[in-house]
């Protein structure tokens, strides 16, 4: 597994036969001589089936995901018809749910997500595809890479003891009073810590690997000739990004976008710690709410009557068909300008 | 293509303005990315110096080998929650990486089908799946009939969450292997399943190993899908059938207790959880570099 001796790509400037791939051929026993062709006709069969049956593995997944959770929170949804979606009473003693400010939270801080991850992620991609000397180009895309390996639950501690004393000491002070930004409705209130604030800044850090590994990856596949013609047409370096990269680059990057949208939309632990956890509609992002992630997460294990627990199987079941169209969308993007990792 | 660049020939603007300004706007801007760069890696190091700073004194070998202590005693450990992750780690493996790599080598053999671009764009889709939905799919799924939280459920649905990072980087690894190691084994009478196995996968290995230490890394620290699955555990317990305790898990019940004491095991916890993490993903790194040099640069 360490032999350092294996370059198994196509990419290899000299395509001599490796020896680690000469071992597999001369150490496995050789092929026996008298097998019948019909025996090697049946295993090949039996190879393309089980792969075959492990590829459907994926798309069997999918739909019992689909129609597991569809089926349990149907209850709720027929009970309470299109207005599960807009009610924003949410009183389980009552037995009465709608989720609009649990859907409304979880747009609202993915958009704060984006909002913020957009221009660092898009610009430290543009750093790192084109500027960046390539002795920082590797480790800084490492770095940033890392970023998405940290566990979600690890986010969260770091926000409840970091983030939050922070945001209520001194950052949610400055905004309101010293920018006299309480004047607008977005940012009155008192600044308890935990609020919609602190989950959208939480949620930007975490999409912000994905969106930059996507456009990365898309910028790093227009062709060198397109940023050739534009400088020598005499364009500046910042020009041939603008002029000729980012066009040709664009669908992709919205696609990254989008992909980090789908991020966002379905996190959970870290949110379910800095939000608040409160059923409340407010225009303040000081104020507590609640994601549909962190309703369910918080929620879930609490549920005691039927119909409670149906109505979060249904939150679950408008956030897998929320997050599946969005991830569609950006698979569709970011593979129409040639990127395929995400 | 050229339109892009006749566009840019007639754009009024870059002949209008004068060649110095232009060039100060370039500076500036060239500059500004390497701030968004810079910026962009400030909260890794931030939470990385924090964690260290936290949870390095609650660190010892007691919390490697001994159990958690009740509300008020300062110390304990959480080797329960540690044996868990590793049993939950290894559930998920055993339903992750044999579906995920078969799925791979499917997408890479039959490549150009119509259903291969649906599995392939599925998995896709099913890697963006949030970790909530999986784990109310796994409670109804496999908690519910069987009435009773498990070992086997936690593991069955963060193996579930590995398939797609498995099934597409097996499938880019096996596309590396050039095609005329295939037809040198299948001229010396290799059948194919043997070709397969015994010769393109084994040569892909390297790249396949560093998916799966992807796949694995990002699994050991998912909490949302166990919470109603795996559940957690106060005591010492290596069931499969019984709830089982997970570092994850504890971390995130004692983030949100209001104890000092809990406070301190979990920034230690967090550590543990990170050190992990992190060394599995430069250790994937490295697997790359060393077999595929520049390959994936």
């Amino acid at each position: 597994m360490q032999t350092p001796t294996l370059p198994a790509t196509v990419t290899t400037p000299e395509p001599r036969t490796p020896p680690a791939l000469a071992a597999p051929l001369a150490g496995s026993p050789a092929p026996p001589a008298r097998v019948s062709i019909e025996g090697t006709v049946v295993a090949d069969r039996v190879y393309r089936a089980a792969i075959l049956g492990f590829a459907l593995c994926v798309p069997i997944l999918l739909l019992l995901i689909f129609v597991e959770v569809g089926i349990a929170g149907w209850p709720a949804l027929r009970q309470f018809g299109f207005g599960f979606l807009t009610s924003s009473t949410w009183d389980p003693v009552a037995g009465q749910f709608g989720a609009a400010p649990a859907i409304a939270g979880t747009v609202i801080t993915s958009i704060i997500a984006l909002v913020i991850a957009t221009p660092l992620a898009l610009g430290g991609a543009i750093f790192l595809s084109d500027f960046a000397p390539s002795w920082v180009r590797q480790p800084l895309a490492f770095l940033i890479d890392l970023l998405a390996a940290v566990p979600s639950v690890v986010y969260g501690l770091w926000g409840v003891f970091f983030l939050l004393p922070l945001l209520r000491e001194d950052v949610m002070p400055f905004l309101r009073d010293t920018l006299h930004l309480g004047a607008t409705p977005f940012f009155r209130g008192p600044a308890y810590g935990p609020s919609v604030l602190a989950a959208g800044l939480i949620l930007s850090i975490m999409v912000l690997p994905y969106i930059a590994a996507v456009s990365r990856e898309v910028l790093m596949a227009v062709p060198r000739s397109q940023r050739e013609a534009a400088l020598a047409l005499g364009a500046t370096r910042w020009e041939t990004i603008t002029g000729a990269v980012i066009p040709f680059a664009r669908s992709g990057i919205i696609g990254g976008v989008i992909l980090g949208l789908g991020r966002a939309l379905g996190e959970t632990m870290a949110v379910t710690m800095v939000i608040g956890n409160r059923h409340e509609l407010s225009a303040s992002l000081f104020a507590p709410g609640y994601t549909m992630a962190s309703l369910i997460a918080n929620e879930f294990s609490e549920a005691t009557s039927d119909v409670h627990l149906s109505a979060l199987m249904a939150v679950g079941f408008v956030l897998l068909l929320i997050t599946l169209v969005v991830n569609a969308v950006a698979r569709w993007l970011v593979w129409q300008t040639g990127g395929s990792r995400s | 293509m050229s339109a892009t660049v006749a566009r840019m020939q007639d754009a009024p603007h870059p002949r209008a303005r004068g060649l110095a300004r232009r060039r100060a706007t370039s500076y500036v801007m060239v500059a500004l990315t390497c701030v968004a760069a810079s910026l962009a890696i400030v909260p890794l190091v931030a939470i990385l110096g924090y964690l260290i700073r936290q949870g390095a004194g609650a660190l010892s070998l007691d919390f490697f080998t001994s159990m958690p202590r009740p509300v008020g005693e300062a110390g304990g450990g959480m080797a329960n929650a540690i044996v868990g992750t590793l049993i939950l780690i290894g559930i998920a493996s055993a339903v992750g990486l044999p579906v995920g790599i078969g799925a791979g080598l499917y997408l890479a053999e039959r490549g150009g089908t119509r259903l291969a671009n649906l599995v392939r764009f599925l998995a896709d889709v099913l890697n963006g799946l949030p970790s909530i939905v999986m784990g109310i799919f796994a409670w109804e799924f496999l908690v519910r009939p069987i009435g009773h939280f498990s070992a086997l459920a936690g593991g069955a649905a963060i193996g579930a969450m590995m398939i797609p990072l498995v099934t597409r980087t097996t499938e880019e690894m096996v596309r590396t292997v050039p095609q005329s190691l295939r037809e040198a084994a299948l001229a010396l009478g290799f059948p194919r399943w043997r070709t397969s196995l015994q010769i393109v996968l084994r040569t892909a290995m390297g790249g396949i190993v560093t998916g799966v230490l992807v796949a694995v890394a990002r699994v050991a620290g998912e909490t949302a899908p166990l919470l109603f699955t795996a559940f957690g555990n106060q005591f010492f317990s290596t069931k499969l059938t019984q709830p089982i305790a997970a570092l994850p898990l504890q971390l995130f019940v004692y983030a949100i207790s209001p104890y000092d004491e809990w406070h301190a095991q979990a920034w230690a916890g967090a550590l543990v959880l990170i050190a992990l993490v992190l060394v599995i993903s430069v250790m994937s790194r490295f697997v790359v570099r060393s077999k595929h040099g520049r390959a994936n640069d």
